[in-house]
């Protein structure tokens, strides 16, 4: 993937200004993209010769409202954004972009099944884990939860336990739900150490771990580089 | 004149060809599916949140049971994405033992697949072949991780422990004389890489077997060939990978394209199809259990020959000897903040994928730099598969539902989560 760094130069071109930011970290492009262009964007990348991103490789998620509150630096942006990870088979690269959903209430992004039809179920599960609409997504309904369910399970402020459990009751001779009897509880408590080798950033050199580490010959255990 | 009408019908979710818990409805026009829509999600039990609960390590096994017959290329992507935030990378003999166990699980996985698809469409005896491979296969599993199924083997790091040098032996039992189970423990005298060896020796024979009962098999080709057709440019919007890209003739291969690990220093082939139907994706399938064959064999050949470490000496991430932890108290530190606490990842986000023997097996990771994730997503390669079940069965008969999901190589414990 030598296409990856010289990618990365030639984006903001490419596509023009809809992009927010661009960044380079761990031989990854990450892309900030206006909620609103993400179709425009899209399509760009599909079509322009230079990126032929004709691949939705995955298309998610993220509630980052609990970033950092243990004590780690914390997140900037908006609460939730959707993040695309797109591949080139032709040019053999890959880019991510990151959408930041700006209004908290209505939680609405363009869908781009138009642009990859493999979006479709992309677009439904994160509807139903996260609650984010698709504007234009033909058939968005619940992919993963049980019929009926109530709520949007991957949100932070959702319990690991869940809010209903279901058993059979007996008396009245059907499956009914209850809320939850389980005690909350946590094993490991979330730590964030920023004096061990967390305060270096993923892109410092003098991290303890990554010094100490043997150094076989090989470089870069993944295909990113 | 009776009035026609279509109606609607429902497969699944108990239904022994739908792998799994899979329940589709179908509209159908007498025999033929107009329409069909999947519902998914009853093995759904929230291993992204779940993982986001706990720290980094102890989410290992539940990779293993996402993908639960492809267990060590699941862990695989997992410790990828945590060495790569880190910015380490294991020793290069850990490296060459997850490249060949990366490759027996594709062979698990593909026996699987063929024994089933097979057993689908209505040829029981290949179920049969496929699984007397694979327990071998398992051995191996058990031999290195004590577990036949969810091993937890690879670790940030490099991978538990190295290979044994002695094969557990079968027991004799009433049922077996002593000449018998000599004869069964044949190929266990030695180290696990004799056994594995051995078993590479008997394999590509074994694969002609399948291919003797499948290849020009009238029923078989009958069966698959020009069934779920799918063309390389909708294979690429719809977001396949794998096998399913290959067969429709795009050659994409990660170990190939984008090599991780040790692939680039291995020689083998891709096998990719021509027409895109079900018969050449057996095809590239089947040729894929011959090349992984090959690699075992070079990987073999190396860890013969290069002994060494395979995992990092690294104390904040990989635990101390246990003999250190009976005499060194800084050892007993370490190991008790590890099973503890975990350690650290850095803030940031990553993505890692391998080539799985299903198709592209990616995880994104988003850290806050706790030491647990903070945002784990999976991306399981037969999710986008079955999202084109309704465009690869429209027209197509009732009975090639059967071999359409068949074909797609589904398993419900990744693509539910």
């Amino acid at each position: 993937m030598t296409t990856q760094s010289t990618l990365i130069e030639t984006l903001p071109d490419l596509i023009g200004s809809p992009f927010i930011s661009c960044h380079y970290e761990l031989g990854e492009i990450t892309c900030e993209v206006k909620s609103e262009d993400i179709v425009d964007v899209c399509t760009k990348l599909r079509d322009a010769p230079e990126a032929r991103f004709d691949v939705l490789i995955d298309l998610c998620a993220v509630d980052y409202s609990d970033y950092g509150k243990e004590g780690g630096e914390t997140w900037e942006g908006s609460r939730y954004a959707v993040v695309y990870h797109l591949l080139s088979i032709e040019n053999n690269s890959r880019i991510r972009l990151r959408a930041n959903l700006s209004d908290e209430s209505s939680l609405g992004i363009p869908s781009i099944i138009g642009v990859w039809a493999g979006a479709d179920w992309f677009e439904r599960e994160a509807f139903d884990l996260f609650g984010i609409i698709f504007v234009g997504h033909p058939d968005l309904r619940r992919l993963l939860t049980d019929y009926g369910f109530i709520g949007h399970p991957f949100r932070k402020d959702f319990p690991i336990s869940g809010k209903v459990e279901m058993r059979y009751d007996e008396n009245q001779g059907r499956v009914i739900y209850q809320p939850v009897t389980i005690e909350p509880r946590t094993l490991v408590p979330r730590t964030i150490r920023k004096d061990v080798f967390s305060n270096t950033g993923p892109n410092a050199g003098s991290n303890s771990l990554r010094s100490n580490s043997l150094r076989t010959g090989k470089t870069g255990n993944n295909g990113a580089q | 004149m009776s009035e026609i009408r279509n109606y609607t019908m429902n497969f699944g979710p108990q239904h022994p060809a739908a792998h799994g818990v899979l329940r589709v409805i179908m509209e159908m026009d007498g025999e033929v599916i107009e329409r069909c829509d999947p519902h998914i999600g009853l093995l759904h039990r929230g291993t992204e949140k779940l993982a986001e609960t706990k720290p980094y390590n102890q989410s290992i096994g539940y990779m293993d049971r996402l993908d639960y017959v492809s267990m060590m290329c699941n862990e695989h992507a997992y410790v990828m994405v945590i060495e790569k935030m880190l910015g380490v990378t294991p020793p290069i003999r850990a490296q060459y033992i997850r490249v060949m166990f990366d490759e027996i699980t594709r062979i698990l996985n593909h026996c699987l697949w063929l024994g089933a698809h097979a057993l689908d469409i209505g040829a029981m005896t290949v179920f049969l072949y496929c699984f007397r491979e694979r327990e071998d296969l398992m051995d191996c599993y058990e031999a290195v991780s004590g577990a036949r199924m969810h091993a937890t083997y690879y670790r940030p790091g490099g991978v538990y422990r190295d290979l044994p040098d002695t094969m557990p032996k079968h027991a004799g039992t009433k049922r077996h004389s002593d000449e018998e189970t000599r004869d069964r423990n044949a190929d266990r005298e030695g180290s696990l890489l004799d056994f594995i060896e051995a078993f590479t020796d008997r394999f590509p024979a074994y694969v002609d077997e399948y291919e003797t009962l499948l290849s020009d098999n009238r029923i078989w080709k009958q069966r698959t060939v020009d069934i779920g057709i799918v063309s390389p440019e909708r294979a690429r919007a719809l977001g396949f990978s794998g096998a399913m890209l290959r067969g429709s003739g795009i050659e994409w291969d990660l170990r190939k394209k984008q090599p991780y690990e040790v692939y680039d220093q291995l020689d083998f082939d891709i096998p990719v199809g021509t027409n895109g139907d079900s018969y050449d994706r057996y095809l590239v399938r089947v040729e894929e259990m011959r090349q992984s064959n090959r690699i075992i064999r070079q990987c073999i050949k190396w860890l013969r020959e290069n002994p060494g470490p395979v995992m990092l000496d690294d104390y904040k991430l990989a635990p101390p000897p246990r003999e250190n932890m009976k005499g060194d108290m800084e050892s007993l530190i370490h190991h008790f903040k590890l099973f503890t606490e975990g350690y650290c990842v850095p803030a940031g986000e990553a993505y890692a994928a391998i080539e799985h023997p299903k198709g592209e097996f990616g995880i994104y990771m988003v850290s806050d730099g706790a030491n647990k994730p903070y945002r784990l997503k999976i991306r399981a390669p037969g999710f986008p598969h079955l999202a084109a079940l309704n465009e690869m069965s429209k027209g197509h008969m009732l009975a090639d539902m059967v071999a359409i999901i068949g074909t797609q190589d589904i398993v419900f414990g990744e693509i539910d989560r």
